[in-house]
C-alpha cells in the first residue's frame, strides 16, 4: 500500500502494462516528449521511446482510427484524446468504427483498444474544455465506459482496460489528477462491472461516479450530523453497469438520489433514474431524485461553480428526498 | 476494342488469372443483383462493382498474403480477388449465419481477419484511418507487409484522407491509398465535387508517392499496384494510386443514373475491362474464343453453386442478436 496521486496511479498502470506487454503503445497529442497535457505520461517517453509513445499531430479522427486499425491487426493501443470535448472530431471513428467492428463482423474482428480522455470542470476551462459527455458514449452499444474516482481505481481499472478485448473509453476527471489516495501494492486489476459501496447508510442511496463520488461523500458527512444516514455507491464503470449493487441498496433504503456532473437533460443519471424506477417502483418511498449540472454550456471563470452541483446542493437534495413519503 | 500494342511484362498464367478473376467478379455481382430480384438478399443495400473489375482484380491480386486491407462499400470484387469464398460472401449478403460476418454485417461490412480483410466500411472514407492503423502495426511488428485502403473518388474530399496521408508520410508507414475512381460519388461527378482534379499532386504534396493508372486495364493496374505495394513494404513510406474506371450500373441496383450522359456511358463501356483483357489474351495467343467461352461457363457454374449453397445456409437465430457486441457477451446480460 502506498499513497499516490491519481495521475501517478494512471502512469503506474501504463508503465506496468507497457513493460508486461510489448504490443501496448500510447498515441495522442503531446503524450511523448511533453509528457501529457496533465502529466499522466510524463517520463514514459524516456523509457519507451518514440516507437511506443507516439506524438500524434492534431488529427483526432485519424488518431483514433489508427488505434482501431492497429488494434484489429494485433496491437493494444492506448489512444489519448486530450479532452473529452474533442470526441466530436473523432465521433465517427469512436461510434461507428471502434464500437461496432466486433459486432458488424460477427465477432471475428476484435478491437482491444483504450481511448483515454478526461472531462469535467474545476479549472475554469470554458465550455469547450469542461464537459461531461459520458452519456454520448454510454449510448453506443459496444463501448465499455470507465470513470474512476480514486487513485486506486484509476490504476486498477486502467490496467483492466488495457487487458480488455473490448474497446474501452476511459474518462478521467481533470480535477482529480492531484488527488492523493491509498493504492494497494502488487498487481492491481479492478474488474469492470463491480460498483463499490463507499459509504454505508440506511435512509437513502446516492448513486454516482467520478468526482461526484467525493461530493456525495462530503454531503453524506454533513447529513450524518443531522441524523440522516446516506449510502454512497461509486459505479466505477457505466458499461458494464452494476445494477445489482444499486438495486440491492435501494431496495433497502427505498430512496435513490442519482448524481452526475453532466447536464441534467439526458445525462447518465436520467438512465439510472429510469432503471431504478422500472425495477423498484413499488418499494420507493419517493421518486428518484436527480442532481446534475444546469442545462447551460459550462461557463468559464466564476460562473462555472454556479452551473455545477456542489456538496451543499447534494445535501439539500438529499434532505428534501428523505422528507418525502408515500401516502 | 482497344488492345495495348506494347508487350505485356506479366506472366501468361497471371494474365489469364486476372481475366478469370474479372469474370468471377462480374458474375458474382450479377448474381447478387439476381438474388435481390429473387428476394434472397437481406435488404437492398449492396453496391455492385461491374465495370470496375480491372481495379478489383488488378489491385487485389497484386497484394500478398500477410498484407491487410479495408474497402469502401463497393468492395465485393476486391475481396474476391483476395481469395474470398464466394459462397460465404453470398451467405453474408443473404443474411445467413454461414456468411463471413454471421449475417450481421451484410454487403457493406464484409470482413475476414484470416484473409487480412479488416472490413468494408459504409462511412465514406472512414476505412482510411483504419488502414493507417494497419500500416502502423505492420511497421511496429515488422511483418514486412503493407496495408491498403481502397476507397472511391467520393472519399477524396474527406478530411481523414489528408490526416492519414500526413501521418503515414510522417512515420513512413507501409500504407497504400488506392482510389477506385469510378467518376461519380453516388450521383455527383468528380469535377462537380473537386476544384483540383490532379489528385496525384495532392498526394505528392503530403510526401506520399503518387501515381495514376487506367483502371480499365487490369494489367496496368496490377503492375502499378504491385510497384507501389513494393515501395511501401520496403520501408519507403506510403503511396497513392488513383485508378480511373467506370461504374457500369447505377449507385444502387435501382438507380438508372439519369445524371450521367448516355454517350459518356457508351464511351466507357467500349473499354469494358473484361473485354479488353479477353481481346488482348486472344491477340497474344494465350486464349481462343472457345477457351474464353469455357472460362465463362466455368465461372457461371462456380457462382451458381455458391448461390445454391448460400441460399440453403441457415438463417440467424433470435439469440444471435446479442452475441458479438462484447468480448464476454454473458457480462452484458442482454443489456449494458
Amino acid at each position: 500500500m502506498s499513497t499516490m496521486m491519481y495521475r501517478d496511479a494512471l502512469r503506474a498502470a501504463l508503465l506496468e502494462e507497457m513493460r508486461r506487454d510489448p504490443r501496448v503503445f500510447v498515441i495522442g497529442e503531446e503524450v511523448g516528449r511533453y509528457g501529457g497535457a496533465y502529466a499522466v505520461t510524463k517520463g514514459l517517453f524516456e523509457e519507451f521511446g518514440a516507437e511506443r509513445l507516439v506524438d500524434a499531430p492534431i488529427s483526432e479522427a485519424s488518431t483514433v482510427g489508427l488505434g482501431v486499425g492497429a488494434a484489429i491487426t494485433g496491437l493494444r493501443p492506448v489512444v489519448e484524446l486530450m479532452y473529452v470535448d474533442f470526441i466530436g472530431l473523432a465521433a465517427d471513428q469512436i461510434a461507428n468504427q471502434m464500437a461496432k467492428v466486433r459486432y458488424m463482423t460477427g465477432g471475428q474482428v476484435t478491437v482491444p483498444m483504450v481511448l483515454r480522455t478526461q472531462g469535467g470542470t474545476g479549472r475554469s476551462a470554458g465550455a469547450q474544455h469542461s464537459q461531461s459527455l459520458e452519456a454520448w458514449l454510454a449510448h453506443v452499444p459496444g463501448l465499455r465506459v470507465v470513470m474512476p474516482s480514486t487513485p486506486a481505481d484509476a490504476k486498477g481499472l486502467l490496467k483492466t482496460a488495457i487487458r480488455s478485448d473490448d474497446p474501452v473509453v476511459f474518462i478521467e476527471h481533470k480535477a482529480l489528477y492531484a488527488m492523493k489516495g491509498e493504492v494497494p501494492g502488487g498487481e492491481l486489476l479492478v474488474p469492470f462491472g463491480q460498483a463499490a459501496v463507499v459509504r454505508n447508510g440506511n435512509d437513502l442511496t446516492m448513486i454516482t461516479y467520478s468526482r461526484m463520488v467525493h461530493y456525495a461523500l462530503e454531503a453524506a458527512q454533513k447529513l450524518a450530523a443531522d441524523g440522516i444516514s446516506a449510502e454512497v455507491i461509486d459505479l466505477r464503470t457505466l458499461n458494464p453497469l452494476d445494477m445489482d449493487t444499486v438495486l440491492a441498496s435501494v431496495r433497502r433504503t427505498r430512496r435513490a438520489l442519482v448524481l452526475n456532473e453532466a447536464h441534467r437533460t439526458a445525462g447518465f443519471c436520467s438512465e439510472l433514474a429510469a432503471r431504478v424506477t422500472e425495477e423498484l417502483f413499488d418499494v420507493l418511498e419517493a421518486p428518484v431524485s436527480r442532481v446534475a449540472a444546469k442545462d447551460v454550456p459550462v461557463p468559464a471563470t466564476l460562473l462555472e461553480k454556479l452551473s455545477i452541483p456542489g456538496p451543499d446542493d447534494v445535501a439539500a437534495e438529499a434532505r428534501a428526498l428523505v422528507q418525502r413519503r408515500r401516502r | 476494342m482497344d488492345v495495348a500494342v506494347r508487350p505485356s511484362p506479366l506472366e501468361p498464367g497471371l494474365r489469364r488469372k486476372l481475366f478469370v478473376m474479372m469474370l468471377r467478379i462480374r458474375e458474382f455481382e450479377d448474381r447478387v443483383a439476381e438474388g435481390y430480384l429473387r428476394g434472397l438478399t437481406a435488404g437492398s443495400m449492396f453496391h455492385l462493382s461491374v465495370g470496375e473489375e480491372g481495379v478489383g482484380a488488378g489491385a487485389g491480386c497484386a497484394m500478398r498474403n500477410g498484407d491487410v486491407f479495408t474497402t469502401h462499400h463497393r468492395g465485393h470484387g476486391i475481396f474476391l480477388a483476395r481469395g474470398a469464398d464466394p459462397g460465404r460472401m453470398f451467405a453474408e449478403v443473404f443474411g445467413r449465419r454461414e456468411g463471413y460476418c454471421a449475417g450481421k454485417g451484410g454487403s457493406m461490412h464484409i470482413a475476414d481477419a484470416k484473409l487480412g480483410h479488416m472490413g468494408a466500411n459504409a462511412i465514406v472514407g472512414a476505412n482510411i484511418p483504419i488502414s493507417l492503423g494497419g500500416g502502423f502495426s505492420m511497421k511496429y511488428l515488422k511483418t514486412g507487409g503493407t496495408s491498403v485502403a481502397f476507397f472511391g473518388d467520393g472519399a477524396l474530399n474527406q478530411g481523414v484522407l489528408y490526416e492519414s496521408m500526413n501521418m503515414a508520410a510522417l512515420w513512413k508507414l507501409p500504407v497504400v491509398f488506392l482510389v477506385v475512381n469510378n467518376q461519380y460519388g453516388m450521383g455527383t461527378r468528380i469535377d462537380r465535387a473537386s476544384a483540383c482534379l490532379d489528385f496525384v499532386k495532392r498526394a505528392e504534396s503530403f510526401g506520399v508517392r503518387g501515381a495514376e493508372v487506367d483502371g480499365m486495364d487490369v494489367e496496368a493496374v496490377y503492375s502499378a499496384a504491385a510497384d507501389l505495394y513494393g515501395h511501401s513494404r520496403a520501408g519507403n513510406g506510403p503511396a497513392f494510386l488513383i485508378a480511373n474506371c467506370y461504374r457500369f450500373y447505377g449507385h444502387g441496383r435501382k438507380d438508372p443514373s439519369p445524371y450521367r450522359d448516355k454517350a459518356e456511358e457508351a464511351e466507357w463501356k467500349k473499354r469494358d475491362p473484361v473485354e479488353v483483357q479477353k481481346a488482348r489474351l486472344i491477340a497474344d495467343g494465350l486464349l481462343d474464343a472457345a477457351g474464353a467461352d469455357a472460362a465463362v461457363k466455368e465461372v457461371a457454374e462456380e457462382m451458381e453453386a455458391a448461390v445454391q449453397w448460400a441460399s440453403r445456409a441457415s438463417m440467424p437465430e433470435p439469440g444471435d442478436l446479442w452475441t458479438g457486441v462484447y468480448a464476454d457477451d454473458t457480462s452484458s446480460g442482454g443489456r449494458a
